[in-house]
């Protein structure tokens, strides 16, 4: 039961980063791939009717974790207390931008809502990467399960450590790299043009820095996941865009795997004393609310994949960045 | 401030903001539905534009509660991870449930609607507002089990290994008396706070094209409903916070002795101490009747209370602040009366008004003659149609949850056992100017977008330029 639990939340976890990677991708390249106001809409306007649907699986994800493993959701948010905080601001800010900018008829609304998305995205995305660099190394966990350290430094200083940077830089480049390969697959025109371009060279360069990393660390999922995204790189210049997508989003799910299962059935490591970790059992919640959840997650869960298929579905059409007297 | 005090500020800010934007979202989910049906059924263009208009106010507000719900999904590890680890059996699924069950289906169907005017098939367009109106009822119902079991705990078992709480019954959870009775009550509020914007809106532009005038009146009739669920149901709700909670509800009223036939007061001026206020204005039997449901009941004091859960719990204080529960009470109930007096006499003054024949037909006196159009003063002071309800759904909640004090969830853990232990001063400092400072911001830019929106056309100009032929992606 805990171990499909644990299935289960990786799943929302894997859904979350791929989904809201390309939203955030997006935001990163509207402002570079648009080069008028038209275009950089016509980006946007390609995620208008997903990125709120993708956002609920980071509800998802976390209602998850709190449910099945009530004692690692308390450590991980107080233990990352500033970054989380940072984090939900800049969705905030995002997630408003986004849905504010088509509202106003005015240039510089929008050119300032396209600016915010693109800094806010940027932001989360870098935050998120030292999150999981943080993930995979571990954090001081004292032996209540809570990490030590005073003032600021407590939650802020584990994102100055190499694994944290790596981590950062890594989440930049598959979110630039899920972006674009998305822009390709749902724009006509320029910018789908240039969003090609910039697929195929970031696909060579992140396959080459991620087998570098492969290499280091001796992680085959990491190895897979260079395969895959020379794959896309390679398929993006074929425009088999779907194709490419479907790579980029692979590999993105495989590394996200990848940190979750690091270290087995510890699910947060204590860098202190290993026996301070927390393990899948230690952190689990009881049967009945495990069970609850299961009923719940078996019952809901299909109707939801199925009804977000179905909105991908009706939102099929690429949308223009070029126009046309009518 | 320890880093409790500055917690339970954070937690307040970030909540209460939360709650301004939601009950707006609730309530204009379902008008826009109920515009829609209304343009199905009569065909007539007026009910479609206000749907579309409706609709891009739900959009924009919608947005707020979406991205400051996220934040409230993580307050509890966040500031409260003792809490977390303790009540995680309850809190946990609950949460997730709603996400899965009513989150999920809000956002994924919002969107098909607001983006698939022409995707979709006529019916199953209006099938899709449909569907994000009952996730919004969902979503609410669920949080408010969460909450409901902190005011009056039930479903749970303490487990004496772990030290933790575990849930034993779902369908327990979810049939909270407290709950049963709080769902009206915020369902009413949530009416009167979504009536109270689009009756202000309507007011406002009603010179700008005639539907703003119905805009107006369904807003007015909104808010009239709501105000009447609100009364009732709160009525109800106070029993049995009476019976649950009884020393939230002598705090409500300053009340120190057990005493029978116990008077409200509607205003008081002076302390709220042992001796009574120099002024007040005193409703007799009121109170009782309110607590117990006989104007001759007997409602218990805070002394006694107080007694007699130091008898129960051990020494300590469990009597909450006392004049922020006597006056937000007051505050709650005045607002909300207020917000039902301006929708009534925005209906009366409706020039239009069948009253308005009726009355000259049956040569009614002055007083009960309509108004002839929106009067000035009104107009001037459209604003308070939004700001009313949003105020007594704010003093309700700070009532509710700071007369819980000391109690966490009453009963079984107070506030000092949840706060997240490992935290320190400056990272809480820090939140919280950071979340006051982008929520301001959000504000601003939400009521500078209303005001645009509602200063556009109501039926849109077509396009000069379109966009090149769609193809399909996949
Ligand atoms: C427009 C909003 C509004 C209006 C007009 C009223 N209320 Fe209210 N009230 C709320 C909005 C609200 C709320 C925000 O929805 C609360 C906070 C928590 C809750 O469950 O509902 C609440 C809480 C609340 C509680 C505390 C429940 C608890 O502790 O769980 C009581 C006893 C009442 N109300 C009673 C009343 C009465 C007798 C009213 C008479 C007219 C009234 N309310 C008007
Ligand atoms: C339904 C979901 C809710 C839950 C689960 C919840 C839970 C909590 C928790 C855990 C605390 C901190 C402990 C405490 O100080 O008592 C708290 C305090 C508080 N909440 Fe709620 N709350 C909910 C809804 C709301 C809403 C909607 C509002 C306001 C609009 C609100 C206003 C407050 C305030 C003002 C405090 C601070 C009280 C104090 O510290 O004295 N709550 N609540
Ligand atoms: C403190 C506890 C609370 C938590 C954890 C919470 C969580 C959330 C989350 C995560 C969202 C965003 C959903 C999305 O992405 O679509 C949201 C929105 C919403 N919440 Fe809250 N919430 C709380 C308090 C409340 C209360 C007290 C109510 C109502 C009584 C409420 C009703 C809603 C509704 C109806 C929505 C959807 C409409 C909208 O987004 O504006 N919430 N909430």
């Amino acid at each position: 039961m805990i171990t499909s639990w644990f299935a289960v939340l990786v799943l929302a976890w894997v859904l979350y980063f791929v989904l809201e990677g390309f939203d955030f991708g997006v935001g990163i390249l509207a402002p570079v791939l648009g080069r008028d106001e038209h275009e950089r809409g016509a980006a946007i306007r390609t995620v208008g009717p997903f990125w709120d649907g993708n956002e609920v699986w980071l509800v998802a994800a976390v209602g998850v974790t709190f449910a099945a493993f009530p004692a690692w959701y308390a450590a991980l948010m107080s233990a990352l207390y500033l970054p989380m905080v940072a984090i939900l601001l800049l969705l905030a800010i995002r997630g408003v931008a986004l849905e504010f900018r088509g509202k106003h008829d005015s240039a510089t609304w929008r050119r300032r809502c396209d600016l915010l998305l693109a800094a806010s995205s940027g932001g989360i995305v870098l935050l998120w990467g030292a999150v999981l660099g943080v993930f995979v190394d571990g954090l001081a966990l004292g032996a209540d399960g809570e990490v030590t350290g005073t003032g600021l430094s407590r939650s802020l200083g584990p994102l100055f450590t190499p694994a944290a940077g790596l981590g950062a830089l890594a989440a930049v480049g598959a979110a630039i790299l899920l972006g674009a390969t998305f822009l390709a697959l749902r724009t006509t025109g320029p910018v789908r043009r240039r969003a090609r371009d910039v697929a195929r060279h970031t696909g060579t360069f992140g396959a080459v820095a991620l087998l570098l990393i492969g290499i280091g660390t001796g992680s085959r999922l990491t190895l897979a996941a260079a395969a895959i995204v020379f794959i896309a790189g390679l398929q993006a210049r074929r425009s088999r865009e779907a194709t490419s997508f479907a790579a980029v989003a692979t590999a993105v799910a495989a590394t996200v795997v990848a940190v979750f299962t690091t270290h087995g059935d510890v699910v947060l490591r204590s860098t202190l004393d290993p026996a301070w970790s927390l393990t899948r059992a230690s952190a689990a919640a009881g049967p009945e609310a495990l069970r609850l959840i299961t009923v719940a997650g078996v019952i809901i869960l299909p109707g939801v994949l199925i009804y977000q298929a179905w909105s991908y579905w009706v939102f099929r059409r690429r949308i223009a960045s070029d126009r046309v007297p009518s | 401030m320890d880093v409790l005090d500055l917690t339970r500020l954070q937690f307040a800010v970030v909540t209460i903001y939360h709650y301004l934007f939601v009950p707006v979202s609730i309530c204009l989910s379902a008008t826009a539905a109920g515009f829609q049906l209304a343009w199905m059924r009569t065909g007539r263009d007026k009910y479609l534009h206000l749907t579309k208009f409706t609709g891009k106010l739900l959009i924009v507000t919608f947005a707020i509660g979406v991205v400051t719900g996220l934040v409230q999904e993580f307050q509890f590890g966040l500031g409260w991870s003792a809490f977390a680890r303790f009540y995680g059996d309850v809190f946990g699924p609950t949460l997730a449930i709603e996400g899965m069950l009513a989150f999920f289906l809000e956002a994924t169907f919002l969107a098909l609607w607001y983006f698939g005017w022409d995707r979709l098939p006529r019916r199953i367009h209006a099938a899709t507002i449909v569907i994000v109106a009952v996730g919004t009822l969902l979503s609410a119902y669920i949080i408010l089990a969460a909450n409901s079991f902190m005011q009056n705990p039930v479903a749970y078992a303490l487990d004496e290994s772990t030290g933790r709480a575990h849930l034993t019954s779902f369908t327990e959870l979810l049939t909270n008396e407290v709950l049963l009775a709080a769902f009206p009550h915020t369902m009413g509020g949530a009416a009167m706070a979504g009536g109270g914007l689009l009756m202000a809106i309507g007011i406002w532009r009603v010179a700008a094209d005639p539907a703003f005038r119905t805009l107006s009146r369904v807003g007015a009739w909104v808010m009239l409903i709501g105000g009447a669920v609100t009364a009732i149901s709160g009525d109800h709700l106070g029993k049995v916070m009476t019976a649950v909670q009884p020393m939230k509800m002598a705090a409500a009223e300053a009340l120190y002795e057990t005493t029978t036939a116990a008077p409200f007061s509607v205003f008081a001026i002076g302390e709220l101490g042992h001796d009574r206020p120099f002024f007040s204005i005193e409703v007799p039997g009121l109170l009782s009747f309110l607590g117990t449901g006989s104007f001759g009941g007997t409602v218990q004091g805070i002394d006694d209370l107080q007694a007699a859960y130091v008898a129960q719990y051990g020494p300590g204080s469990y009597v909450p602040m006392i004049p922020v529960a006597f006056w937000t009470f007051r505050l709650m109930m005045g607002a909300g009366v207020l917000a039902m007096i301006l929708a009534a006499y925005h209906l009366w003054s409706l020039p239009d008004a069948r009253w308005g024949r009726f009355a000259l037909t049956r040569r009614l006196p002055r007083l009960l003659q309509p108004a002839q159009g929106t009067p000035r003063w009104l107009r001037r002071f459209v604003l308070l149609g939004p700001v009313l309800p949003a105020a007594a759904n704010t003093f309700g909640w700070i009532f509710t949850e700071t007369a819980r004090q000391p109690w966490l969830a009453f009963g079984i853990s107070t506030v000092a056992d949840g706060v997240s232990p490992g935290l320190t001063r400056a990272e809480v400092i820090v939140s919280l100017i950071g979340f006051t400072l982008i929520y301001g911001l959000l504000a601003v830019a939400w009521y500078r977008l209303v005001v645009h929106l509602s200063r556009k056309p109501l039926a849109p100009a077509p396009e000069a330029v379109a966009d090149a032929e769609p193809v399909p992606a996949y």
